[in-house]
């Protein structure tokens, strides 16, 4: 075991630090989707709700592991076809941030658009009802309020963000996982290795979860 | 009735929620200075009534002229116009994200209506009036019923607006604590705003209200000065609703 940290604790610990590259990429491009699509699905609009409907449907109904085959090899394919060779090429990172901001940024529009329609609809009304312009309410009043609510999913979605990272070891991005498979082939230490890996997880994700604990009763102080 | 004077004309107007038609055919106006007290069973429509008024309602037919412009012309700023008009709900909806003082300068500031300083100046003086300048730091969460809507009544004044929308102000208060926000609305009356209540206050109704409107399912059955409607109803449905509350 020793011998393994040793040796491969350098290579490990650089491909930790590709997949919270690749973790945080991935999240703020996320929360970005997140947010466009929860709005949509909250505005007082048919077409608006369908297609947040549709963008939340869709991703949540196929795995991330075939979204990631379907960008990183069938996207390019299709457009190359069409537009002669080479015209379009994804980096591994550049796939893996495009499938995990799609796959989290759905999930994170369900938690928005809960999160905003758990604040009383009375708030809304009274701010409207001052004058407030639609978008003015919305971001004075009605998302601050939201966003309390939405803190403890959106950091669990976070963590599943984190470890949803090693699925895009399929795509070659030597994130973790991917970079372990590679050390088990060239030590033949299986335990030992996915072991040192199972426990970088836990630690990175423990740390985070703590901070993030901090930080919601931080934000929640002084509001009760 | 001189037409400067009307601050609110209502005509047919009607008001569907898919296929229930909660109101059919309502039309009154209200000119500046009235107290108009609307009181009615509950499904009457009344607080619907309300609430088309600013357009919190989406309106179906009819038309309704606030101060001059038509919030059923789709055209109309409705924002402009809603600057115009406070309401007061019955759940106070205060801004709970912010204090009291964040409740009361929110609109004025961001709609450009004042300075920070100058809204701040004048929540103060406002706060003064409803009796809670103590609590300007307070958030909604730290206050009672009462003082939660004083605060409301408040922050709608804020915006120096020329009529006062109440729906169903003391519904949601512990008994104890209606006299004091009856007390502001009294004050307000008798400084000249223009008020449209909805309330099942019959003794507010009473002692404040230029005009009584008795509404059920839909339409204004009856309408008049305080004594005609309370005292001496000339329709059986005001009777027989009266018989109950009084």
């Amino acid at each position: 075991m020793i011998r393994i940290i040793t040796t491969y604790g350098g290579l490990l610990l650089t491909a930790m630090g590709q997949t919270l590259l690749l973790a945080l990429c991935g999240l703020f491009f996320a929360c970005i989707l997140g947010l466009i699509f929860g709005l949509l699905s909250v505005l007082k609009n048919r077409v608006c709700n369908i297609v947040s409907i549709i963008f939340v449907d869709a991703i949540r109904g196929v795995p991330m592991i075939v979204l990631a085959f379907y960008i990183y090899f069938g996207m390019p394919a299709l457009f190359n076809g069409l537009m002669g060779y080479n015209a379009v090429t994804l980096t591994a990172l550049q796939a893996g941030t495009i499938c995990l901001s799609l796959n989290c940024g759905a999930y994170m529009a369900e938690i928005i658009r809960a999160g905003i329609q758990s604040v009383d609809k009375g708030q809304m009304e009274a701010a409207r009802s001052l004058g407030l312009p639609y978008w003015k309410a919305m971001y004075r009043v009605v998302l601050p309020q939201a966003i309390r609510t939405m803190i403890p999913s959106i950091i669990n979605q976070f963590i599943i963000t984190l470890k949803d990272t090693s699925i895009l070891s399929v795509i070659g991005f030597p994130e973790l996982v991917n970079t372990a498979k590679n050390v088990v082939a060239n030590s033949f230490r299986t335990f030992e290795v996915w072991t040192i890996v199972a426990v970088m997880y836990l630690i990175i994700i423990t740390v985070l979860s703590r901070v993030a604990k901090i930080l919601e009763r931080r934000l929640n102080r002084g509001r009760e | 009735m001189a037409e400067n004077n009307v601050k609110i004309h209502v005509s047919h107007l009607k008001k569907s929620f898919g296929n229930l038609e909660v109101l059919k055919d309502v039309s009154v106006d209200v000119t500046q200075g009235e107290v108009v007290v609307v009181l009615g069973p509950s499904g009457s429509g009344k607080s619907t009534f309300l609430r088309c008024l600013n357009r919190l309602e989406t309106i179906t037919d009819g038309q309704v002229i606030v101060d001059g412009y038509d919030i059923t012309d789709k055209k109309t700023d409705i924002n402009k116009v809603r600057e115009n008009i406070g309401m007061v709900f019955q759940h106070f909806n205060l801004f709970n994200n912010l204090n009291v003082m964040g409740n009361m300068i929110l609109a004025p500031t961001e709609l450009k209506k004042a300075t920070k300083a100058e809204a701040t100046a004048n929540a103060l003086k406002l706060l003064k009036r409803v009796g809670l300048l103590d609590k300007a730091e307070a958030y909604p969460s730290q206050l009672s019923g009462g003082q939660k809507q004083r605060v409301a009544i408040a922050r709608a004044l804020a915006m120096n607006p020329d009529i006062l929308l109440f729906d169903e102000p003391t519904s949601a208060l512990d008994p104890e604590m209606v006299g004091e926000v009856l007390q502001v609305m009294k004050q307000l009356a008798s400084e000249g705003m223009t008020m449209v209540v909805v309330t099942h206050e019959i003794g507010f109704a009473r002692e404040v209200a230029s005009r009584v409107i008795f509404m059920e399912g839909g339409y204004i059955v009856e309408e008049g000065t305080p004594e005609e409607v309370l005292d001496h109803p000339k329709e059986a449905r005001t009777i027989d609703f009266l018989s109950k509350v009084l």
